[in-house]
């Protein structure tokens, strides 16, 4: 029998729960059982319950590049720093950990994508404008809806500066 | 205060964070303030866990030599937070322009770089070196998130054309805590709740609040417990709604809390009248002649005297003593009156010296106001 997790190595956790009044048996090998927090018998769970069932339903595969050893390369941070201390030490962690970041992100916010303000470096490349020029208009359009006129002026005037750099 | 003393949050100005006890925003009796944050993280330094001390030195730096060139920021102070004493420190926070995890305590000195800007022309504030690299704030008066915003906002713009922001095409603005990331907006706003406390409708009230998206907390922010029926509104996400979207929906639910608040209000006057009146003027003379007061008891009569100044039940009582009582009551302001540390039985005195004083020279109220409640002129034997 192989992981339900990751596909390819041989299951040695058999872990069976009870969820909504449904018995569900999940087959799991070494690895991925480590990295859900469930090493067997001989170990108590290093992670929350909690967490464990928020991933149990999920399409395999979401965290298979990861194993708690994974670090990242700028800062350091090891992904078993991060699962205990919910803290993440650089933008890189977030390149890092994206596979098991974007459905936590998910789960917190209900989204895992942001819409809000674009943000131009201080050096920008043409893409990046284009990106910012968009996010302006859609909130220059809000502005409009909401009858905030002073600010869909001032956002007006962003627009305008930006498009007079592209030109 | 004398003119001569150097400001106890040296060199931060005397007055900063002080600009919504004049309670002249929008509801300022039942929405104490408004206060909004965005969370920003600098492009190449690593944050959070991972920021050592030459890291956070650099950060510092960076944001040190921007200054000059950000026009919300003109005249504004850097406070290095590691060169304050311990009381200088307790004062930011209870001012609310410092966390805990930026000012330390309870043992934990200050990291390395923690530093505070103040602005001196705008109500906003910036802490360096907190969870994240940077925390821009602004508090003002009232229910106000959408000026709130936008101050905040220009700041924003501004500080990221200077000083280059991590951010992400998906993810936004990176933070430390995937709960702050996107947006990095945290916009909440201070209420006070007593009659639907009393009426015990509070509790649907914030039970629906997590149904909408938002979540609530005490007078001083995360972890701290609710006292003097003062709740902090706030949104719960920051990621995949525009910060338009997140600070409009506050707004609305904000406004229908307080609707809620008077309701419970009209319907305390019209059910138990004689006991809220009682309650309130019971407060208001405990406070004005009590010789010790714990901080929990102040605010707890505070809130009933609140209540009796925005019912105008306390006829000429306005909320501004109130709000500045909250303020200067607290255990480090009056340890900074005193110029010493206080032991707990003498800070209890002076907190009921200070609100005596400040009751009797700005809270007198005008009349007792019973007649429309005296039993006497119904009393068919009187």
């Amino acid at each position: 029998m192989v992981c339900d997790n990751c596909g390819s190595e041989p299951a040695v956790i058999h872990l069976t729960q009870i969820v909504d009044n449904e018995m569900k048996t999940l087959h799991l090998c070494q690895a991925c059982g480590a990295d859900k927090g469930v090493q067997g018998t001989s170990s108590p769970p290093a992670l929350p319950l909690t967490d464990f069932l928020a991933q149990m339903g999920k399409p395999p595969s979401t965290s298979t590049a990861l194993s708690i050893r994974s670090r990242c390369s700028f800062c350091g941070l090891s992904f078993k720093q991060f699962r205990e201390s919910g803290r993440l030490g650089c933008s890189h962690c977030w390149t890092t950990f994206d596979s098991h970041l974007n459905g936590l992100v998910r789960r917190i916010h209900g989204s895992n994508q942001h819409v809000g303000k674009v943000y131009l470096s201080p050096d920008p490349s043409v893409t990046e404008r284009e990106k910012k020029l968009e996010a302006l208009r859609r909130r220059l359009q809000r502005a409009v809806e909401l009858e905030d006129f002073e600010r869909a002026a001032a956002l007006r005037d962003e627009i305008r500066g930006l498009e007079m750099d592209r030109s | 205060m004398t003119d001569a003393s150097p400001s106890p949050l040296s060199p931060a100005p005397e007055d900063a964070g002080l600009d919504w006890l004049d309670a002249s925003g929008e509801h300022a009796d039942i929405a104490l303030s408004t206060r909004v944050r965005l969370a920003r993280n600098l492009q190449g330094f690593p944050f959070g866990p991972q920021a050592g001390d030459p890291d956070r030195g650099s950060v510092l730096e960076r944001v040190r030599s921007a200054l000059s060139r950000v026009s919300s920021l003109e005249g504004a102070q850097v406070t290095d937070v590691t060169e304050l004493s311990p009381r200088a420190r307790r004062l930011l926070l209870e001012r609310r322009l410092a966390s805990r995890e930026l000012v330390g305590g309870e043992g934990r000195k200050p990291h390395q770089g923690a530093a505070l800007v103040v602005g001196t022309r705008r109500p906003v504030s910036i802490m360096v070196n907190e969870e994240d690299h940077l925390r821009l704030q602004t508090l003002g008066s009232g229910l106000g998130v959408d000026e709130a915003w936008h101050t905040l906002d220009r700041l924003d713009e501004e500080l990221g054309r200077e000083v280059p922001y991590a951010f992400h095409p998906r993810y936004g603005f990176l933070t430390s805590c995937p709960t702050n990331v996107g947006s990095g907006l945290r916009a909440s706003v201070l209420l006070h709740l007593p009659a639907l406390v009393l009426t015990k409708e509070i509790g649907k009230v914030l039970q629906g609040l997590a149904q909408v998206g938002l979540t609530f907390r005490g007078l001083y922010g995360e972890g701290s417990e609710v006292v003097g029926n003062f709740f902090q509104l706030s949104n719960q996400t920051t990621l995949g709604k525009s910060e338009e979207d997140l600070v409009e929906h506050l707004d609305r639910i904000v406004r229908q809390v307080i609707q809620y608040e008077v309701r419970a209000r009209e319907v305390l006057l019209r059910d138990a009248a004689g006991v809220t009146e009682d309650k309130i003027w019971r407060g208001y003379g405990l406070l004005r002649y009590a010789r010790s007061l714990s901080f929990e008891e102040l605010m707890n009569l505070l809130s009933g005297v609140r209540l009796g100044a925005s019912l105008k039940l306390l006829p000429g009582l306005r909320v501004y003593p109130l709000n500045k009582i909250m303020i200067f009551a607290q255990p480090a302001h009056l340890a900074e009156a005193a110029g010493r540390e206080l032991s707990q039985s003498e800070e209890d005195a002076h907190r009921a010296a200070y609100v005596r004083r400040i009751l009797a020279s700005e809270g007198e109220v005008t009349s007792d106001g019973g007649a429309s409640q005296d039993p006497s002129s119904t009393d068919p034997t009187g």
